[in-house]
């Protein structure tokens, strides 16, 4: 059994681990459970982010968060293109998770061409900083990205529970056709929300350029722990994913302290299986 | 659906005999590869589609069966030393068990959603990997299977032998795809896909079918693995259980159309091809992009796939209707109507959380009536008829037919011991033409026909409801009127002995109405008894022997129909208090 100290460093890590899940799996909670459409491009169009951030940094030495302020509007209108292209050809739930495979692997051979194949990092001056706490050291950066996931995650349910344009788009999630005859113009508003969550890819893109290791072929590692961490949260719930993403993150980490490092991914699965299968009343 | 034409079951044959010989006219090891890699993902993808394809249940988990299978062989071959066709069947054993056990589990939820079902098998995937991937039988180093030595076939070459197992890999998958498309296993299957829930009712015993489908598709998946392990050469976990296996079988299938036997071979066959012509470094980067770039361009022009789009073009070109045949009808004797009852409801409740839907209800069926089952929206019509059909289980109280209580049996077998019902809103299986729905209606609904009699019963009584002319459309080409009509005929096809209508007659012109209204007498005369719910007083009042008020869950009156309308409780049900005089 591992000592005390190194049980609270396992969780305060995988907490903050927890945070780069949640803000992953922001973006794609929102589309599936408000539009109905299963983005897997998230993934990708998060690591195009990613290189774009790593690429403004190491090349045009720009900051990484004036990097996210460039990027962010880019991808905002790239996700409003795509929708556009999944509302003229009427993509289903499924037909629109196999197109945006299709795209994923179509960014996987472009971040290959453009940056190789090989393992890049970011290095900056604050990657190693952690602030003392006590026995513990919390990164900074990690911080930094919970922070930002838990604002986002507040902000996006706040807009959900409380604008008109979050209202709508429950009520257009509820049934669209109902919504439309009370006048809600949803598709504009499923454009809207198209574009809000292609930027939080990009948001999500710039953090993991700043504490992972860059690989193009690192976006299928990502899909199967956010996924459950989409699941668990609740379809179209930001707390939610959250939540779930924080729950996944330090059940991971305290089994890599308490059994190996090489079993972590059972962990996140079975939790989801679990709960798939026991259906608490709130997922 | 007939049997299989001599002539291209010729040229099938022939091809398959050619391909068989190609190692020894001495073919290319390069060319024996290639061909290799075709059948390998024809395998594969054509496994996928038994469950996934034909039931709709998208599985993103077939890497899970497919590397069970490799290990499975790996195992067993290098480290136990058994011969390496004795491995295979153990191969495909070891991964239908695994999906066995994974459907046993799955398939019980009630509300299953296609997209859970995808991501717990791609989650079952990855507990699957790091399992083996932390076990001996991998441990992280991999297992060298390229010296497990294979049977010699005819040629002496290991390719040679590699190519012809995955050519019989190949051939058996696309048999066993064939075979169960046409079978009562496969009609059942596309009948979960249209509808579940209508396919159930309809007799189809659903669960255990999706159990089979998912387990033969594992089983297939397995045989492929046991056979690639050698191919490879050398198995890492990383690679088997990878994303490329179940994506490229979800995308090829869809591709070529998952719901046609042949679909996923055409689709394989396409995808398989291209990434082929891009095979080295920079070339490869840029043909998968290019390959994915055709992938989402077919996807978003030909939403059904290939095969069924080429398909229904080639239908559209004026065909020789198919004669229906002339076999003769089985008539049964029309039993008397008597006061025995058929179908007993005791006290039966329900609540859905804090709604009570029905507070113990209690009615009888007498042979041979039909009985009016009216009262205001909400009252629980439906519900009772849902509780009969076994379409929700009971809360409380029993039901019995012909004294034999069926409150907790399935729905199909309740299906099966003659309870046919129609749906207020026609709920037909979209994907089969009129001839099927009705066909599999009387296949799974306890007639215990088969082959030409069945033809002749599902033309009887399209004939019957005005159908006949409409046996190869897709239900979405029928009127809200012959919709209806079908759903009778679909009820009438299994000689019910308890026939449940609900709100036929809705939505329908008086002049349909008459029509209908004169069937409804017809089946009657025939010996079925009929629950039959309604609105329409003036239809309530013509056909009606009897006729059960309800409201609020409970029933409030019952007896003689012009009787029971006058009853000063029910006529306040119906317009309020003020109006009893």
């Amino acid at each position: 059994m591992p000592s005390l100290t190194l049980l609270g460093q396992s969780l305060i890590s995988g907490v903050m681990l927890g945070g780069l899940y949640a803000l992953v799996a922001l973006g794609l909670s929102l589309s599936w459970g408000l539009l109905r459409l299963v983005n897997l491009g998230h993934f990708a169009l998060a690591f195009l982010g990613a290189y774009l951030v790593y690429h403004l940094g190491t090349v045009w030495h720009v900051d990484p968060w004036w990097a996210v302020l460039i990027i962010v509007p880019v991808f905002f209108v790239f996700g409003m293109l795509q929708h556009w292209v999944f509302v003229v050809f009427r993509v289903t739930e499924l037909t629109s998770l196999l197109v945006t495979f299709g795209i994923s692997v179509i960014v996987e051979s472009i971040l290959q061409w453009i940056w190789t194949a090989d393992f890049r990092r970011y290095e900056t001056h604050y990657a190693g900083v952690s602030l003392k706490v006590g026995p513990f050291y919390v990164p900074w950066l990690e911080l930094v990205a919970l922070i930002v996931a838990v604002g986002l995650a507040w902000a996006s349910w706040a807009w959900l529970r409380w604008t008109y344009v979050g209202k709508a788009l429950r009520a257009t999630a509820e049934d669209a056709d109902i919504a439309a005859a009370f006048g809600i113009n949803h598709r504009l508003l499923s454009f809207l929300l198209s574009g809000v969550c292609a930027a939080y890819a990009a948001v999500a893109g710039a953090f993991i350029a700043l504490v992972s290791t860059l690989a193009p072929s690192q976006i299928w590692a990502w899909l199967g722990v956010v996924f459950a961490v989409v699941i668990i949260g609740r379809l179209g719930n930001p707390v939610g994913a959250l939540l779930a993403g924080i729950l996944i993150g330090a059940a991971e980490s305290l089994a890599m302290a308490v059994i190996s490092p090489a079993w972590a991914p059972v962990v996140s699965f079975t939790i989801l299986i679990v709960l798939l299968l026991w259906q608490p009343k709130w997922l | 659906m007939t049997g299989v034409r001599p002539l291209p079951a010729l040229g099938v044959g022939s091809v398959i005999v050619m391909l068989a010989a190609l190692p020894v006219a001495g073919l290319p090891a390069f060319y024996e590869s290639f061909l290799y890699l075709m059948f390998y993902w024809i395998a594969l993808a054509t496994s996928w589609a038994i469950l996934s394809g034909f039931a709709g249940y998208f599985s993103f988990g077939h890497a899970a069966f497919f590397g069970a299978g490799m290990y499975a062989t790996a195992h067993l071959t290098v480290k136990m030393e058994v011969p390496f066709l004795a491995a295979l069947p153990v191969a495909a054993g070891v991964a239908a068990l695994l999906a066995a056990g994974i459907g046993a589990v799955v398939f019980r939820l009630r509300r299953l959603r296609g997209e859970l079902f995808a991501l717990l098998t791609l989650a079952v995937t990855f507990i699957v990997a790091t399992i083996i991937l932390n076990t001996p039988i991998d441990g992280g180093a991999g297992v060298l299977t390229s010296s497990v030595p294979l049977p010699r076939v005819i040629s002496s070459s290991p390719s040679g032998t590699l190519y012809l197992l995955g050519l019989i890999v190949c051939v058996g998958s696309l048999a066993i795809a064939w075979w169960v498309s046409r079978s009562r296993l496969g009609m059942g299957l596309f009948a979960i896909h249209d509808d579940e829930d209508v396919a159930e009712v309809k007799g189809v015993p659903t669960f255990t079918y999706k159990l089979l489908a998912f387990t033969l598709s594992g089983a297939i998946a397995g045989v492929v693995g046991g056979v690639h392990a050698t191919y490879v050469g050398f198995l890492t976990v990383s690679e088997t259980f990878g994303i490329t296996v179940p994506l490229y079988v979800v995308l090829m299938s869809v591709l070529g159309g998952a719901r046609h036997w042949a679909g996923p071979a055409v689709g394989a066959v396409l995808i398989a091809a291209s990434l082929y012509t891009f095979t080295s470094g920079d070339q490869a980067t840029i043909g998968r992009g290019i390959v994915a770039l055709v992938l989402i361009v077919a996807i978003l022009l030909l939403p059904e796939g290939i095969v069924p789009t080429v398909l229904k073009q080639l239908r559209r070109r004026p065909v020789t209707r198919a004669t229906p045949p002339d076999a003769p009808i089985a008539t049964q004797a029309a039993p008397k109507r008597s006061d025995a009852p058929v179908l007993v409801v005791q006290d039966v409740r329900k609540s859905f959380g804090g709604v009570h839907a029905l507070r113990g209800v209690s009615l009888e069926v007498r042979q041979g009536e039909i009985l009016g089952l009216v009262g205001p929206n909400g009252s629980g019509k439906t519900t009772l008829i849902n509780m009969i059909t076994g379409h929700f289980p009971l809360d409380g109280g029993s039901i019995r037919i012909d004294g034999q209580e069926i409150g907790h049996q399935p729905a199909h077998a309740i299906a099966q011991r003659g309870i046919a019902r129609t749906y207020q809103i026609p709920r037909p299986f979209a994907g089969l033409t009129v001839l099927d729905n009705v066909r599999l209606a009387a296949m799974f609904g306890g007639t215990g026909l088969s082959g030409a009699a069945l033809d002749a019963e599902a033309h009887h009584w399209l004939a019957f409801t005005d159908l006949a002319g409409k046996a190869a459309s897709l239900p979405a080409e029928l009127n809200l009127h012959e919709r209806k009509f079908l759903e009778l005929a679909r009820a009438l096809v299994t000689r019910p002995r308890l026939l449940l209508l609900d709100e036929v007659l809705s939505g329908l012109n008086p002049a349909e109405i008459d029509s209908a209204i004169a069937l409804i007498r017809a089946i009657r005369d025939q010996g079925a008894s009929i629950v039959f719910v309604e609105h329409l007083m003036r239809a309530v009042v013509q056909l009606s022997d009897r006729v059960v008020v309800m409201n609020e869950g409970a029933t409030l009156a019952s007896g003689n129909p012009r009787e029971v309308m006058r009853d000063p409780r029910v006529v306040a049900v119906y317009l309020g208090k003020a109006h009893v005089a």
